[in-house]
């Protein structure tokens, strides 16, 4: 059974981000593939809590994409972990509700790649500087999977963005192709070996 | 025919115009084709319903003296200006060179050279009436094919003028008989008294008036027709413009087409335009129609079947030579090729003009009868070659030679496009400033002649007109506008205004105000797209003020606002169900009340912190966290 990837787009100058729109035509009419665009949904930051909950439990894998902004994410993504990861459903004793999905971020940067390193003008890694999304995934029992960056956003040409764009497209079509945990599992416990969806 | 009565005729004329244009609409054929077609079946080789129709060419005629004021009207003086090249450079090497192939091969062909030069002027003409009324039908009027095509039509409808002088005088006999017909010098009358000295100050003096009394007179004078709140003075009045020109430039012996073209353009600019338009639109189509009619009527068959390879000859010999040399005056102009043969065909007609100056010239004895009669025939037949020949470049040449337009990126954001706002009182003004400071081209309609007054100096495009008018939509560019918001005051009117456009031009987005809940769902059920109550945002923000100063904190008040909000608006729905129950003053009443409590039930029942906000404060959590430690305080 295929994945479902649901990408929670955060942008609130979609129109002013090449790179962003670029990222977004590259993913829109995948199979599989839900695109929220938050900031579209939510000018006025009054979240729909159940109805991102329901979404929620109706995907297998989340994908946070924005701009990464002083190091993390545009304010409405910050507002939606508040609101909508609430105890009792994403974490605590009772909040199981997320547990074996899988969370991811893409990201795009103004700076070059070679500025995420310790001897770079931001210091730390993109990895390090994603712990804190990385630790809401894993207090949500939710598998925290490899980050996707297009870097260097200030100084791009067509050709670069279209190209980070591909690799997007092959990235999360890729993901539709993963095996949701559960699935996984079970299938381990039957001693079945699952096909490729290309094969089955 | 004399003793059929005039209504018999509007029958007739009116008959085969709504049973042939929409059978030739519907078979691709254009509406010019059908008129010209249902023409020759009422006329005197068809079903001889009619006789003969000189009187009702002549009085259709006018049809394209309003056509040209339309066109004027469309037309900003600026835009004009920028026409001025193919204007004088397109037009003039049109005329002259398809006088000279056309004269060159008469006098090849042995006729006198007076008369081959006569000829090749009269049917170097092409008619403005077809090809305006095909390229409008086939969108075309703003490419640069209709605007190449327009300009070499308005440097004919200018060179009439001196042709009458100049025909006169390649008579090859005593002239015979007044020149009857259509503008310029046939009525000429008291102008022939005028020193010549005098004449250009006259026609200065004429061309002025008109100048000035569209730029001065006309707002005071469309204020006080106004003041008489009657529609039917507004078509008056109109009228009266267009007729009053007419009448002005045949007295001045100027082409009255020109005058009420070069009327149009000083109007173009005006808020008035747009009621203008409107009014007149109607009669020109009319008389449009009414003028293919009679020359469909006109053709004489009788001298096609006595010399059927003659007029043949003419008609296909004409066309060609007319349209080869609008070819390779693309060519020079740097047309694309499909541009080119397209603008080539569409011009390659004879004329109306034609008929008129070969009245004229056969009765200043500049053509003989056996040359004037079969010329006739063949502009007749020439007028109905080029819907056919368009017919074919749309199916063989076009899809052949045009390369479809790159498609846009799919989903990138389209943030342009036109506005129209009804109504432009304190409601419409608010939502037409924030998208004109946004960078939005905003067109207002407004029937009250103080709301538009002055803002047209801030950057809208301001009309005068009642806007629940399918025409006067149109007119504005509703069929092309992105979104409509309505903003009128009345009700009736708003639900008016939104079904002409829900019917007419669905691709608008359509945005409207209400007067309240029931009168919003009432509009919903129109399918308008977004209707906002008229005083609940206000309202709401009161509300909000309200309870800071209870004591809420602002972002607290604020949530508060925007849940009341989200609530209420989904509380205007009402369930289909109820939809299609009887109307009443009653059951509307009780509707409203019921509504009302339930939104403040659902208020009630809700507690302030419930819901979007509770991540916010999670006792939950709290409670988890103090059962885990054994002795914490409860």
């Amino acid at each position: 059974m295929p994945s479902k990837v649901l990408i929670l787009l955060a942008h609130p100058a979609l129109q002013r981000s090449r790179v962003n729109r670029a990222l977004v035509r590259a993913v829109t009419e995948l199979q599989g593939v839900t695109l929220h665009d938050l900031y579209e949904t939510y000018p006025d930051f009054m979240i729909d809590v159940e109805h991102e909950q329901s979404l929620l439990l109706d995907h297998d894998i989340i994908v946070f994409q924005h701009p990464f902004y002083w190091y993390s994410a545009p304010a409405l993504v910050k507002e939606w972990l508040d609101l909508v990861l609430e105890h009792g459903f994403a974490y605590g004793r009772e909040g199981t509700a997320l547990r074996g999905k899988a969370m991811m971020s893409a990201i795009s940067t103004g700076g070059g790649e070679d500025a995420y390193h310790e001897a770079g003008m931001n210091r730390y890694s993109i990895t390090e500087l994603l712990r804190p999304f990385e630790q809401t995934a894993r207090l949500c029992g939710m598998e925290w999977l490899p980050h996707f960056a297009v870097h260097g956003t200030h100084s791009m040409d067509i050709g670069s963005i279209q190209s980070g764009a591909d690799d997007y497209r092959i990235l999360v079509t890729a993901l539709t192709d993963r095996m949701s945990r559960d699935a996984q599992r079970a299938m381990n416990e039957a001693q079945i070996i699952p096909l490729r969806p290309a094969e089955a | 025919m004399a003793q059929v009565s005039f209504l018999l005729m509007a029958f007739v004329y009116l008959a085969v115009a709504v049973i042939s244009v929409p059978i030739a609409k519907r078979l691709g054929l254009g509406s010019v084709l059908g008129y010209l077609i249902g023409g020759v079946l009422i006329g005197p080789f068809g079903a001889s319903l009619v006789g003969d129709q000189t009187d009702v060419m002549h009085f259709a005629e006018f049809g394209v003296v309003m056509m040209l004021f339309l066109v004027g009207l469309e037309l900003r003086p600026q835009f004009l200006w920028q026409l001025r090249k193919p204007i004088l450079g397109l037009g003039s090497a049109q005329l002259i060179g398809t006088t000279a192939v056309l004269a060159g091969t008469g006098i090849a062909l042995g006729f006198d050279w007076r008369i081959a030069l006569a000829a090749g002027i009269i049917l170097a003409m092409s008619s403005t009436a077809i090809v305006l009324q095909t390229l409008a039908e086939k969108n075309l009027m703003k490419t640069p094919v209709g605007q190449a095509s327009f300009s070499v039509l308005l440097f004919q409808d200018i060179a009439v003028i001196p042709l009458l002088a100049f025909l006169p005088l390649l008579a090859f006999g005593v002239p015979h008989g007044d020149a009857g017909g259509h503008g310029a010098a046939a009525h000429a009358g008291w102008i022939d008294a005028v020193p010549g000295w005098a004449y250009p100050l006259v026609v200065i003096g004429a061309v002025a008036s008109i100048i000035l009394a569209g730029r001065l007179a006309l707002r005071p004078v469309f204020r006080y027709i106004a003041s008489a709140r009657l529609r039917e003075m507004f078509t008056a009045f109109g009228l009266l413009i267009v007729v009053g020109i007419a009448v002005l430039m045949q007295a001045v012996g100027l082409s009255p087409a020109l005058g009420t073209f070069l009327a149009g353009v000083v109007l173009a600019e005006s808020e008035f335009r747009h009621e203008l338009e409107s009014d007149i639109e109607p009669f020109k189509g009319l008389l449009m129609g009414l003028f293919f009619i009679s020359v469909g009527a006109g053709i004489d068959f009788a001298l096609l079947a006595h010399s059927p390879g003659l007029i043949a000859a003419l008609v296909f010999g004409v066309v060609a030579v007319k349209a080869g040399v609008l070819f390779i005056l693309s060519r020079v102009f740097r047309f694309s090729l499909s541009e080119g043969i397209l603008f080539a065909l569409a011009l390659s007609q004879v004329g109306e003009f034609a008929f008129v100056l070969i009245a004229f010239a056969l009765q200043n004895a500049v053509l003989p009868a056996d040359i004037a009669n079969p010329l006739v025939a063949a502009v007749a037949l020439s007028m109905l070659t080029t819907p056919l020949l368009l017919i074919a470049y749309d199916k063989r040449i076009a899809p052949r030679l045009v390369t479809p337009e790159p498609e846009r990126e799919p989903d990138d954001i389209q943030a342009d496009g036109t506005a129209i706002i009804a109504g432009f009182g304190r409601f419409g003004q608010v939502a037409g400033r924030l998208l004109l400071a946004n960078g939005f081209r905003v067109t207002v309609l407004d029937h009250d002649a103080d709301h538009v007054e002055g803002v047209r100096a801030y950057g809208f495009k301001v009309y005068f007109g009642d806007a629940s008018r399918v025409d006067l939509l149109k007119a504005a560019g509703a069929a092309e506008a992105k979104i409509l918001i309505i903003a009128v005051d009345e009700h009736e009117k708003m639900m008016e205004i939104a079904e002409a456009a829900k019917k007419h031009f669905p691709q608008l987005k359509l945005l409207s105000r209400a007067y309240d809940r029931v009168k919003a769902f009432e509009l919903m059920k129109l399918d308008v797209d977004v209707v906002k109550r008229e005083t609940f945002g206000s309202a709401l923000e009161i509300g909000v003020e309200a309870l800071k100063a209870m004591g809420f904190r602002a972002y607290q008040a604020e949530r508060a606002g925007r849940l009341f909000r989200k609530h209420d608006e989904a509380a205007v729905v009402i369930p289909e169900e109820y939809w299609d129950d009887e109307e009443g003053y009653l059951r509307v009443f009780r509707q409203k009340t019921e509504a009302l409590e339930r939104v403040l039930q659902a208020d009630l029942a809700r507690p302030p912190d419930e819901g979007a906000d509770a991540a916010w404060d999670t006792q939950t959590l709290v409670a988890e966290v103090r059962a885990a430690k054994p002795g914490a305080r409860r």
